[in-house]
């Protein structure tokens, strides 16, 4: 009797932790699915939320993080003003940057430094300069491709690293450095990665490929 | 009772697979309660994009526009629900899941935050990089605005408050003297902000914009943090780390420049150092000056700096300052026609600033700072003959002086800061200044008459400020000083309110009185002598919305126990402390980034009415130093295309008056009055930046062209007089135009190793 019960006790245990990470999953998957056909504030808000309440629940998980982190940071970037102006606009973009940076800080204490993690990062310079290019496009901007840089290092073949290159290139005035000849190279290097990239599991990072598409499109 | 426990314990165990069917059986039969609601701010204005969650639990819900949100959850029993939002302090709320529906609506409170915080900005123009609605200027603007050529001092006379007093160096604030302002360096006194005074040519700062990452100017209303100043704070804050070792090259028609800065690889240090040499010889060959120069004004600087984390949090940074120049020059003389007056200085300074800041535990921050400046100057002044050979003429032996003068100053300051909740922070501390001034007077006759002077002041302060919601804050400090030469002790109570009418706008009050010691040269006098006292009263309303900013104050300022001077037996000086004066005006300040793209400019304008009696006044009248009507229009524009920056900026007076007091028996009168012509100044300059926006760019390089008084508008200061008063001359700028052409480099060490490791 008592070895029945402790096989049971067992079995309800496995049980509970395997449902719980399919849990995960599923909840997850169901998120990242509409990651890459998302375009409004209004549903980035909803996903920014949606993954911060899963990682806040798991607390061990980096991915749920991650993706918060990532979903605070379009947030940011679809909330800042598309007129294109390149004065103050801090108070728009630093409490998105500062939300975002505090999300991928604690992915960052869950997983060792990777690739992703490093975009990530490159991302949250990137909006702070958008803040405030004019002044701190030295600071912020240099950041940005420093993190950048390490991520190259360490996997140059994630797609999602050329995307964020071939953002800034198509973006920043040709003044500055920026090139739409140099974007295209950068996105179809991105597409050409995409073709051959597998993901350890359904829920790993996998966002890009509408990106891509949406760039190649205005090239 | 062993055995009822082990009952129990077996009856229990006999129902686990009851209990796992129970448990089951909630999967599959979905018992989902739904919770809904709506979330609002405190002004009941529905909020959006708000988090409701259970907490450690995957189920929750975003607010749609109407505020309104609705989820179902499988949880069971007693939960806490917390509802969040950017901005907001999160609410938290226990629920019992049991029933259907279960309806939670929350109002949240806007968190106390420096950016949507009111700011206590009454008085106060700040220009950095914070997030704070007192700052209208960024740093770069003090190097880009046209008029300022390149000095700190130079761009913030283009806010209201500050006079276009182009005679004689400082700050001028609402008719106050260039004495009345005081400026600090990572909270220590700076006892030579400027170059040593040259009759009638405004000498320009020491100290590099480049090193300062923050400047506050305070036009009236400072903190009790500060002190000894009757009108206005300059308050710059030293550049932290750099982000990168960089060296830098600078050559202009005037100096030469280099520069090295190390940033060390864990980037928790830094170190640098700088030399120039400025020669003004060449340029002053090409642009005639109004004076006759036999040494052309020549400066070697130089400084280093080191700077280290002590912490996560604490720094500690000195910054060290080493200069030393000469000039000399003749100008026909006014006293007697066919001869010329000479003058000629030299001077060596030195300056020393430690600071630390730290960090401590429970909320506690400490600042502290030291600061050591010794300042030589040897003038001379005398007559020439036309062969420029010196000479001595009857009567005008008085114009024939050396005067040696040597100082040394040390400063230090201490301040323990309490956060409190929010914004909220007490602050207390204590300042000491030192000085030791040691002057020799040399007469025609080579007599010499030392002189010397040491003075101690130690103040003690505390300030508080309370941030009772995210709209209103107020701030109230007291500060004592005693000074050891007056021996006289004071104490000045400040306060300020900040109120956020909505969002973007506000209004603010503040209420303060100020002290401050005769200037030295009316020290030591046979007289006894008191503080001289200020008490300003300001109102200010500002609006600040995208890319616009819009601020209008006006103010009173009382001034009390100026300084008046006679003589006493046979010599000049201070008399006593009868003096007295009053300002009131406003003023309005508007920059607009937005109205048209990549064009940015800002007006000012201050209206001053102020009349003292002070010094020699026979009686109150407008000080020399104060125009009714001041005003600044400063644009930039950028063109991307070409990767230059282009400046303009118009500044106006209206006339000065102008006055010649000569002494008739016992008393003084006037011997001659009027107004001066309106100023009016047209400055332009160019600023190329072929490097900017190449990512690997091994160096960065701006070349600047300037032009100042692009107009060549004929410009008037004042009228001098000679030593009998029947002649006056115009007071005029050393030469009516002035170009400036120069290049700067910088290049990007860790920058170019890392482009070369990349290749190898």
């Amino acid at each position: 009797m008592k070895k029945y019960f402790f096989v049971m006790l067992l079995s309800i245990m496995t049980t509970a932790t395997f449902a719980q990470s399919e849990k995960l999953i599923k909840a997850m998957e169901a998120k990242i699915a509409i990651l890459d056909s998302n375009n409004s504030v209004d549903a980035w808000k909803e996903l920014a939320n949606s993954f911060e309440r899963i990682a806040e629940a798991e607390k061990t998980q980096w991915l749920p993080y991650y993706y918060a982190s990532y979903s605070n940071l379009m947030l940011g970037y679809a909330s800042m003003p598309q007129d294109g102006s390149m004065g103050d606009n801090s108070s728009i973009s630093d409490p998105y940057a500062d939300k975002a940076e505090s999300l991928l800080n604690k992915a960052i204490s869950l997983t060792t430094a990777n690739t992703e993690i490093y975009c990530i990062k490159k991302m949250v310079h990137s909006l702070r300069m958008m803040g405030n290019p004019m002044s701190r496009y030295m600071t912020e901007g240099a950041k940005a491709t420093e993190a950048l840089a390490k991520a190259k290092e360490l996997n140059a073949s994630n797609p999602r690293i050329y995307i964020l290159e071939g953002q800034d290139k198509f973006y920043t005035p040709e003044q500055f450095g920026g090139s739409k000849a140099e974007a295209k190279i950068l996105f179809e290097k991105a597409k050409g990665l995409f073709d051959t990239y597998k993901t350890e599991s359904t829920i790993a990072p996998n966002w890009g490929r509408s990106q891509v598409w949406y760039f190649l499109s205005q090239l | 009772m062993f055995r009822n426990l082990k009952q129990t314990k077996m009856n229990w165990y006999k129902k686990v697979p009851l209990v796992l069917l129970f448990a089951t059986s909630f999967y599959w039969a979905n018992g989902q309660i739904t919770i809904k609601g709506v979330i609002k701010d405190n002004k009941q204005k529905p909020l959006s994009g708000v988090s409701i969650s259970i907490k450690d639990s995957y189920d929750g819900a975003t607010s749609d526009s109407t505020g309104s949100y609705s989820f179902k959850t499988t949880e069971k029993g007693e939960q806490l629900l917390v509802i969040s939002s950017i901005g907001f302090k999160s609410f938290e709320q226990k629920i019992k899941l049991e029933g259907t529906t279960i309806v939670v609506d929350a109002v949240l409170k806007e968190e106390i935050s420096e950016l949507t915080a009111v700011v206590l900005s009454a008085g106060t123009f700040e220009a950095s990089d914070r997030k704070r609605a007192a700052v209208v200027l960024d740093p770069i603007d003090i190097v880009t605005t046209a008029s300022a050529n390149g000095d700190i001092t130079g761009a913030l006379k283009t806010l209201p408050g500050a006079q276009q007093v182009g005679e004689s160096e400082g700050l001028f604030v609402r008719g106050g003297t260039a004495a009345e302002t005081k400026t600090f360096i990572d909270g220590t006194l700076v006892n030579n902000f400027f170059f040593s005074s040259v009759p009638n040519i405004a000498q320009f700062g020491r100290f590099s914009p480049f090193i300062f990452k923050g400047t506050v100017f305070s036009t009236g209303g400072y903190s009790a943090l500060y002190g000894q100043a009757l009108s206005s704070a300059l308050i710059l804050e030293s550049i932290d780390l750099p982000d990168q070792s960089s060296a830098n090259l600078g050559i202009s028609v005037l100096s030469g420049s280099a520069g090295y800065q190390h940033l060390s690889k864990n980037k928790k240090s830094s170190f640098g150092a700088s030399y120039s040499y400025t020669d003004l010889g060449l340029a002053f060959a090409v642009i005639k000056q109004k004076q006759d120069y036999s040494k052309a004004p020549a400066y070697h600087s130089g400084d280093a700096n080191f700077r280290f984390k002590t912490s996560a949090t604490g720094m500690l940074k000195y910054y060290g300052y080493f200069s030393s120049n000469k000039l000399g020059f003749t100008t026909n003389s006014i006293d007697s026609l066919g001869y010329l007056d000479k003058f000629a200085i030299s001077n060596t300074n030195i300056y020393h600033n430690l600071a630390w800041k730290e960090n401590l535990a429970k909320r506690w921050k400490i600042n502290l700072g030291v600061s050591y400046t010794n300042n030589k100057d040897d003038i001379s002044s005398g007559m020439q003959d036309n062969n420029k050979n010196d000479v001595v003429l009857g009567n005008l032996e008085f114009k024939q002086f050396n005067i040696n003068t040597k100082g040394n100053y040390f400063n230090a300051k201490a301040v323990l800061e309490k956060k409190l909740k929010g914004l909220s922070a007490v602050r207390f501390g204590t300042e000491y200044n030192y000085s030791n001034d040691k002057l020799i007077y040399t007469d025609y006759n080579g007599q010499q008459y030392p002189s010397g002077l040491k003075e101690n002041i130690k103040s003690i302060f505390g300030e508080a400020d309370v941030y009772a919601t995210n709209d209103l804050a107020i701030k109230g400090g007291l500060r004592f000083e005693h000074s050891s030469i007056l021996d006289k002790a004071n104490i000045a109570p400040r306060i300020s309110v900040a109120y956020k009418l909505s969002k973007g706008s506000q209004a603010s009050l503040a209420y303060g009185v100020f002290y401050q010691n005769p200037e030295r040269r009316y020290l030591p006098s046979p007289n006894e002598l008191t503080f001289m006292k200020a008490t300003h009263y300001i109102a200010q309303y500002q609006k600040v919305a995208n890319q616009q900013t819009f601020r209008t104050e006006i103010f009173y300022k009382k001034y009390d126990n100026l300084v008046k001077t006679g003589t006493t037996g046979f010599t000049d000086g201070a008399i006593n402390n009868n003096g007295f004066g009053d300002a009131k005006g406003i003023e309005f300040f508007w920059r607009d980034k937005k109205t048209i793209k990549n064009f940015d400019y800002w007006i000012s304008y201050s209206y001053l009415d102020t009349k003292r009696d002070f010094l020699n006044f026979p009686f109150a009248i407008t000080p020399n130093f104060a125009a009714k009507h001041t005003a600044s229009l400063v644009m930039k524009k950028f063109i991307t295309p070409w990767k230059t920056q282009f400046n303009a900026a118009y500044n106006y007076a209206s006339g000065r008056p102008y006055y010649n007091i000569q002494k008739d028996g016992l008393n003084y009168k006037f011997s001659d009055r009027g107004t001066i012509p309106d100023f009016n100044n047209v400055s332009f300059s160019i600023n190329y930046l072929p490097a900017i926006g190449k990512k690997d760019a091994k160096s960065f390089a701006v070349y600047v062209l300037q032009v100042s008084n692009i107009f060549n508008i004929k410009q008037t200061f004042g009228y001098s007089y000679s030593y009998n008063g029947l002649r006056k001359e115009a007071i005029v700028p050393p030469s009516r135009m002035f170009v400036f052409i120069g290049a700067f480099i910088s290049f990007g060490v860790d920058r170019s190793d890392e482009v070369i490791n990349n290749s190898l």
